[in-house]
């Protein structure tokens, strides 16, 4: 077994205090082991990931370009702008910019452009919203953003080796759910918190999403994905601030990993991306099947 | 269990819409001239299942028309591969078809042609940008790929083990380490994947080895690769 393995919350918490570092610190060391690469071309690599998040959410909040079907496209536009007078607003600077920014990887992602499937490409908005919009309220230096990434992709991983990160297979708890509980531990640890602190953000934040469908209109990944992503900002957001606050989460991150996996083995077919179930199959979504050329499913009430 | 890269989670860098549709389509478009030896002339793209039902919508078949042409799932030029393919005097045709039941809903038959040159291949995006090879020509087999897996060979080799030990250990000699290998019976020998991490193979790294290794048929690289 490798110095930095881990497999759950448990074995990196052990590693973090055996070592003294942080999760980030500790994704980063397991990578350059199980890779044979060196620490900084692992911390290059990751400044390429971040490169290419950081473009497609540049692009986005400026594009009013809309998705082949028109489902979507111009509201990254809208949120940002909407930035430049935060009165009108009941969320904070971060929260709302963190929006924009979700729904600005989302939407590229929707009209073809190059994002980071972070963990996959229908949840990829909430870990670059929440961790690029606290990044420069805090100011952080790119050290800093690279070890929330770092710690951000330690939680997702540990969620694909105990449950999953494919709608496929889960529904949406595991894309934009398991999205909100990476970003909320990524956030966590940028703000200074424990690694303890990390995971009952993850908890909690992973927690809400539990059970959440993936019905998505036409099977494409638009509607309802991208306002997913959205909020899944404020989700992460509010974890962490809990934590911070000295909340804790009373179901360990690891017990809730699982009852997500279980969750996944009992949801029905019909909600896991075949749009055979939930919002792909009201009225407005038979109106884009049509529309694509696919069978119409009535509605079972 | 393998062990998962952080960059499997973040990651891969990809051209939307949909790491099933689009991504592992390409993956498999990538696979497919890997294994035909030639720069095919005409290609044709049957759609089964979900790959026929839905492919407008996420961009599949510009997807799969990519990864005949050696694109990264990552290239923006995905968008543009109609019209580059017509450039370089590519045929295409998309048909929707039943390939029968046992095959998985998202899975592509696709016929590369060039002059007598004939070969079909048929995968699977299986999900996350995974996919599976499971028949060329009639003969089964089951290789898998990864959309997040930029640099992977495709080796064909003898069933004895010590060929394709030779060759990774001359690969390992070149700095640059095998995370996986994943081995097919095909015809009377061997196909097998080699995902490679750190610094990219050349062209004539890999025509070194392919001449030089006994017992190696042919080493193909799913991505254009490039010269030292």
């Amino acid at each position: 077994m490798n110095i930095y393995e881990f497999h759950t919350a448990e074995d990196i918490i052990h590693l973090c205090r055996k070592h003294k570092l942080s999760i980030g610190e500790i994704a980063k060391r397991y990578e350059a082991e199980r890779s044979g690469k060196s620490m900084p071309a692992v911390r290059n690599k990751m400044k390429q990931t971040r490169d290419v998040m950081y473009e497609a959410v540049k692009k986005g909040i400026h594009s009013t370009q809309k998705s082949k079907m028109g489902m979507v496209g111009g509201d990254a536009y809208k949120i940002y702008k909407a930035l430049g007078n935060t009165a009108d607003m009941m969320g904070n600077k971060v929260t709302v910019r963190a929006m924009a920014y979700a729904v600005a990887v989302g939407e590229q992602n929707a009209c073809m452009g190059r994002i980071v499937a972070f963990p996959t490409a229908g949840g990829a908005g909430v870990v670059p919203g929440v961790l690029f919009s606290s990044a420069e309220h805090f100011k952080a230096g790119k050290r800093k953003l690279l070890n929330g990434m770092f710690c951000a992709s330690a939680v997702g991983l540990i969620i694909a080796e105990g449950a999953t990160l494919s709608a496929a297979k889960g529904g949406c708890q595991a894309e934009v759910g398991a999205g909100v509980a990476m970003a909320a531990a990524g956030l966590t640890e940028m703000r200074g918190g424990t690694p303890e602190q990390c995971f009952h953000s993850s908890a909690m934040a992973l927690k809400s999403y539990l059970g959440l469908a993936c019905d998505p209109l036409g099977g494409l990944v638009e509607v309802p994905c991208i306002k997913r992503n959205a909020l899944g900002c404020m989700v992460a957001i509010g974890a962490s601030d809990l934590s911070i606050a000295g909340v804790k989460s009373f179901i360990p991150f690891d017990e809730v990993v699982l009852a997500m996996k279980n969750i996944a083995k009992i949801m029905s077919p019909k909600l896991r991306e075949t749009a055979l179930g939930g919002l792909a199959v009201t009225k407005t979504g038979n109106m884009i099947k049509r529309k694509l050329g696919m069978k119409i499913t009535p509605m079972d009430l | 269990m393998t062990n998962l890269s952080i960059f499997d989670i973040a990651g891969p860098i990809m051209v939307g819409p949909s790491s099933s549709h689009t991504a592992g389509a390409c993956k498999i478009g990538q696979f497919a001239r890997a294994l035909f030896h030639h720069t095919p002339k005409k290609v044709t793209f049957y759609l089964h299942g979900s790959f026929a039902e839905v492919y407008k919508g996420h961009a599949t078949d510009l997807a799969l028309l990519a990864g005949v042409m050696k694109f990264q799932t990552s290239d923006p030029r995905i968008k543009e591969s109609f019209k580059i393919a017509r450039e370089n005097h590519l045929e295409f045709k998309f048909i929707t078809t039943d390939l029968g039941e046992k095959y998985h809903p998202n899975t592509v038959k696709i016929v590369l042609e060039k002059g007598k040159n004939k070969m079909s291949v048929i995968g699977s995006s299986v999900g996350g940008g995974m996919i599976e090879i499971v028949k060329i020509d009639e003969f089964e087999v089951y290789l898998q790929g990864s959309a997040g897996k930029h640099l992977s060979l495709v080796v064909c080799h003898q069933k004895n083990p010590k060929v394709l030990k030779d060759l990774e250990g001359k690969i390992n000699k070149l700095g640059i380490k095998i995370v996986e290998s994943v081995e097919s019976a095909f015809r009377d020998e061997r196909l097998s994947v080699l995902s490679l991490e750190g610094r990219r193979i050349t062209v004539e790294e890999v025509m070194e080895l392919e001449k030089n290794t006994p017992g190696i048929d042919f080493i193909r690289s799913l991505s254009k690769l490039q010269k030292s």
